[in-house]
């Protein structure tokens, strides 16, 4: 039996490490092609722990970024690495492509290519003009930018807000520009997106918000930024937080499912093939809790689908139903999201106020689905068990 | 199977006790994780690993 695992981030990562837990004598093998510098691969081809690189390591040119794991480590797991791209994938064969013409046969595939930044036309990386994904973009950005330097971030999503203020609150002069009236409004809903706009503002970050880009301006470095409403922002780095797009452009008429993601069952197993599984940002899949499709695109969850796959690759039939978790480091503290905030949901604040530390809950069709903390770990406990529980919108209210 | 949770390393995200609630309680305090069960009992091994996975810290333990 040999397990292919493509992907050297978070889920690719943590799946070769659950399968070796679990006792798996299988040959595996870790296939890695995380991005360096100058379109290449950076070192082995393993990625850094993501978290930091929009947090202290952004802030401060002292701090490391800390690879997941390495050569050596793999190699006492008895786990092989291969440093390269993956291009195609042959399901008949049973064997992936890489990128210079090496095949790499599997018995089982795990699919850990994770997702990548989306880029517009008009606004695509140059010279002063990145997106925030890897260590090399973050080494990037903030060498372009040293304290008291001007950044102009594009996109204001839970990225896009997250380092704008990391790089104010390290000297650096900020501009946030956002199509929507609020921050961070598809991650937490209206009302809640319009607090943090405002308390970003206050913070000193200069919001551009209704307002979309209408050219990066300067000769082959960015030195401004026009908006659509005709405001010119002095740059001397840009930072696009567009979002990001399912890394599947390989797997392109290998017969998988690939509508936004690799589309699997609920243990993660991909339709219309055998033995191919996906993990991470890249799986979509039939969420046993929500009742619906969703891909997740946090750390919690590269963990949680690697826990998932390792089990059923090793003889645990186990289905990937737990409730999602992301958070952020902004204005001072901690914003933390259980559950997921849906278009149209009511909201209520149940402690505290959205100008101090809160705790908020949303829910629709009589469910509670998600639970929103500021600044409020502790008074957030009662009503995550509730979320955990699958309390009901009434029953959580009453609990308040 | 013996967890500790460096609490120095412990920002209380919580997800240990969403992972293995008959492992790891929280703190009503700070959220920090409390181990419940140690030396961990054969059958709650799995759940204890799960959690120390799930510390986006990796501020706990197993051995």
């Amino acid at each position: 039996m040999r397990i292919v695992v493509v992907g050297a981030s978070l889920a690719g990562v943590r799946t070769v490490e659950g399968l070796r837990r679990r006792g798996s004598d299988a040959d595996v093998v870790l296939v890695g092609a995380e991005p360096g510098p100058h379109g290449g691969i950076a070192g082995d081809g393993i990625a850094a722990d993501r978290p930091p690189l929009s947090k202290a390591f952004l802030a401060d040119a002292a701090v490391e970024a800390k690879p997941l794991t390495d050569r050596a480590r793999l190699g006492a797991l008895g786990v092989g690495l291969v440093t390269g791209r993956a291009v195609d994938l042959d399901l008949d064969r049973r064997r992936v492509g890489l990128h210079g013409g090496e095949q790499v046969g599997f018995d089982a595939l795990v699919v850990a290519t994770g997702s990548t930044p989306r880029t517009v036309p008009g606004l695509e990386p140059r010279e002063g003009v990145w997106t925030l994904r890897t260590a090399t973009d973050a080494a990037a950005i903030r060498a372009a930018c040293p304290e008291g330097g001007r950044v102009v971030v594009v996109g204001g999503g839970f990225i896009g807000a997250e380092v704008a203020w990391t790089l104010r609150q390290s000297g650096r002069a900020v501009a946030l520009v956002e199509p929507l009236p609020s921050l961070m409004a598809r991650g937490l809903g209206p009302e809640l997106g319009a607090a943090f706009t405002r308390r970003h503002a206050a913070a000193g970050v200069a919001l551009h918000t209704g307002a979309g880009v209408a050219a990066l301006e300067g000769g082959e470095r960015v030195t401004s930024v026009l908006l659509t409403d005709g405001t010119s922002l002095p740059a001397d780095v840009v930072v696009l937080g567009l979002g990001t797009v399912p890394e599947t452009g390989w797997l392109a008429g290998a017969g998988l499912d690939l509508r936004d993601g690799v589309v699997c069952d609920e243990r993660l197993a991909a339709a219309g093939a055998e033995g191919v599984w996906a993990v991470g940002d890249v799986a979509r899949w039939r969420h046993p809790r929500a009742g619906e499709d969703v891909r997740v695109e946090h750390w919690t969850n590269a963990v949680e689908t690697a826990g998932v796959v390792a089990a059923n690759l090793t003889g645990t039939p186990t289905v990937h139903d737990a409730v999602p978790y992301v958070w952020s480091d902004q204005l001072g503290a901690r914003l933390q999201v259980f559950g997921r905030v849906r278009p149209g949901d009511e909201l209520r604040v149940v402690v505290g106020d959205l100008d101090g530390s809160f705790v908020a809950l949303t829910g629709g069709d009589g469910q509670l689905r998600s639970v929103v903390g500021f600044g409020a770990v502790k008074a957030l406990l009662p009503f995550r068990k509730l979320l955990l529980a699958g309390a009901g919108w009434d029953e959580a209210l009453a609990a308040a | 199977m013996r967890v500790t949770v460096d609490l120095g390393a412990c920002q209380g995200h919580g997800v240990c006790h969403m992972s293995a609630p008959d492992v790891f309680e929280l703190d009503e305090t700070d959220g920090h994780a409390i181990v419940t069960s140690d030396p961990v009992p054969a059958a709650l091994e799995a759940d204890a690993q799960l959690g120390a996975d799930s510390c986006p810290e990796r501020a706990i333990t197993v051995a």
